[in-house]
């Protein structure tokens, strides 16, 4: 089949309560190939995480995915499908790799039983299939004598070994789409890049796409193709990785870079972003990143409209010179 | 894990040492047997024979090692009131307090966590909101009240159930039970339940409090997230998860039931050991209250020790670090 594995257009999440309606994640579109990797950046609170729970159906109350959204899964509508059936895909076609494996994985049951379980909630087989299965994935993300493992549990595995082991449990059903939330950030620098280096892997070889979701624009720039920044609930910038970080269009996109330590002059002071993000129930009209923008004027009191030109985009009223580095 | 096992059995050893000691000093320290065993009119010489039968004129110390002696063959003494060994006689009220602990505390369980599960899962729903109503009534009303209410309402008013007594019961390996009869169970529906009202509570509250805890952490949301039915999210992960307080309080609650149901016993004229303590102590049965308290200690170290074995097959992180 041809055409992009996901298809993203116009996805928002509101969260509507007594004290008002916060909307944590605002128009939010864009496409993914097969065996492409999209890396999702921005700073804490701005819908990163909650763009891959609206796309798997799984925000929690009272948050809700408008029904106006739409989320293809090849070629199959998300967005209002019946819980019985969008769990049948959780897991199958797309699933979610989370950012902390200690917190992941039930410490009291065995990572077979795990696996089982997982297995289990989409295919009928035996236990012996199971743990064939299981330990397969296990090999696959590097867990040596995987069969032996099966009946271990989590607090005997390091803090990487249990992020493969996360990576196996999502892999087990040979997932089209996997969202992967900041899977190194929990993890030491030595073990992010092994981490890394085999979900791009996996990727590449079963054709898996995978929506890399981090604040880290390090380690995003080594694993994604395109990549996505995100600020207040809205992408701000996107195109390829390597465009969109050399030179960057949107003022924010440009703080983030250099905010990263290893862009600044040795002796000098680090570059930061002034003021910090704004809060989502109270954002202001416009552009949201205006009150922090060095280059804001009265016209960025409108809401910037979306910019296309090639495979990059931008929402910026005074976008950055292509020139200026 | 089998170091772990014998360590635990040698504390325990030291532990119902100790308490036989506490108990036995305790006991004697409080009244003198012999203004209940004769009569006040008794001749002088009455009086010593009597004493030295039961080995009282001995020196404490001496009294205590053959008490240890015999406690260690099985035999307690007999009982001042009812003249018949201690054994025997704890022998046929034991069963009538372990069916109605256990019945009682099996229903709290079997009952309480399911719901409180359900409360912690969907807080919001009216019937999670009942049954939390439920379990404040449970735990704030006193048992003796409720109890009264129970054989006002079911007993006298609406006569559907016997008001106290054990009924009709069936001996099984030698002794009497009653929850094997219907009759039996008639008699026990009442007091079973008013036994377990708080135990319901506290189950509810236990498993409420750690479903809410548990149905927000990443384990549920990346068991989720790999298309796990919300059933088995709640049966094979959460329940999992939430079982080590609950079997703590269990196993708590049943020990201090199996001793002290005796405001329940008492109400429902339930011929158990709760009621033969309070007896024992009005009257001063020095080897039925000895005997008792020892049994009582052996009930809760046994019953301490199988938690700890519960823990270490719940938890495999305690076991390991065990071994």
């Amino acid at each position: 089949m041809t055409g992009p594995i996901l298809r993203v257009r116009d996805l928002t999440t509101r969260f509507r309560s007594r004290a008002g309606t916060v909307t944590v994640v605002d128009g939010v579109s864009f496409t993914l190939d097969r065996g492409e990797v999209l890396g999702l950046v921005g700073e804490s609170g701005s819908g990163k995480s909650m763009t891959g729970f609206s796309l798997i159906g799984l925000v929690d109350e009272p948050g809700r995915v408008e029904p106006t959204a739409s989320v293809e899964l090849d070629g199959r509508e998300l967005v209002g499908l019946a819980e019985p059936e969008m769990r049948a895909l959780r897991g199958r076609r797309i699933s979610m790799v989370f950012q902390d494996p200690m917190m992941t994985l039930n410490p009291v049951l065995s990572i077979g039983d795990q696996m089982g379980l997982v297995i289990a909630a989409h295919h009928r087989m035996s236990r012996a299939d199971m743990a064939t299965r299981a330990a397969e994935a296990l090999t696959r993300v590097g867990i040596p004598e995987a069969r032996a493992r099966l009946d271990a549990y989590p607090h005997q595995f390091s803090g990487g070994m249990r992020q493969r082991v996360a990576i196996a449990i999502a892999i087990l059903n040979h997932p089209a789409v996997i969202i992967a939330d900041e899977p190194t950030t929990a993890l030491d620098v030595s073990i992010q890049a092994q981490i890394l280096v085999e979900l791009q892997r996996l990727a590449r070889e079963d054709g898996t796409a995978m929506i890399w979701i981090s604040h880290d624009l390090a380690t995003v720039s080594t694993v994604a193709d395109r990549v996505a920044v995100m600020y207040a609930g809205r992408i701000v910038e996107h195109g390829p990785t390597t465009a969109v970080l050399s030179r960057p269009r949107h003022p924010y996109t440009r703080g983030l870079l250099d905010s990263l330590p290893s862009r600044g002059e040795p002796g000098h002071d680090l570059a930061q972003i002034p003021g910090a993000p704004p809060s989502l129930a109270a954002l202001p009209p416009g552009c949201a990143f205006a009150p922090r923008c060095g280059h804001a004027d009265a016209a960025c009191g409108v809401a910037p409209p979306a910019t296309e030109v090639g495979p990059r985009g931008w929402r910026c009223h005074h976008p950055l010179e292509e020139a200026r580095r | 894990m089998a170091g772990f096992v014998l360590q635990r059995l040698m504390q325990a050893v030291v532990v119902m040492l100790v308490m036989s000691a506490l108990v036995f000093v305790g006991v004697y320290a409080i009244g003198n047997p012999i203004d209940v065993l004769i009569s006040p009119d008794a001749t002088q010489d009455i009086r010593a024979a009597t004493i030295a039968r039961y080995g009282l004129d001995l020196p404490l110390w001496e009294q205590y090692f053959a008490f240890l002696g015999r406690v260690l063959s099985g035999d307690f003494g007999t009982s001042f009131v009812y003249g018949i060994p201690v054994t025997q006689l704890i022998l046929t009220r034991l069963p009538a307090t372990l069916e109605l602990t256990l019945t009682a505390i099996f229903g709290a369980t079997l009952v309480g966590v399911p719901l409180g599960m359900y409360a912690g899962y969907r807080p919001d729903r009216i019937f999670s909101r009942v049954v939390m109503g439920l379990s404040i009534l449970g735990f704030s009303v006193p048992t003796f009240w409720i109890g009264l209410v129970l054989i006002f309402v079911f007993a006298v008013d609406l006569g559907w159930l016997p008001a106290g007594g054990r009924g009709e019961t069936v001996s099984l390996f030698g002794v009497e039970w009653s929850f094997l009869t219907l009759d039996g169970l008639r008699h026990m529906l009442l007091p079973a339940l008013n036994l377990s009202l708080f135990k319901f509570a506290m189950m509810v509250r236990l498993a409420r409090s750690g479903t809410r805890e548990t149905m927000s952490s990443d384990v549920v949301k990346f068991a989720r997230a790999a298309g796990l039915s919300e059933w088995t999210v709640l049966s094979r992960h959460v329940l999992r998860l939430i079982a080590i307080p609950i079997v703590t309080v269990f196993g708590l609650e049943l020990a201090s039931t199996l001793a002290f149901a005796v405001v329940t016993e008492t109400i429902f004229s339930w011929p158990g050991l709760g009621k033969l303590v309070i007896e024992s102590i009005t009257a001063l049965d020095r080897p039925v209250m000895v005997a008792y308290l020892v049994i009582v200690s052996f009930v809760f170290i046994a019953i301490n020790l199988s938690v700890d074995l519960a823990y270490a097959a719940l938890d495999p992180r305690l076991s390991k670090g065990r071994s």
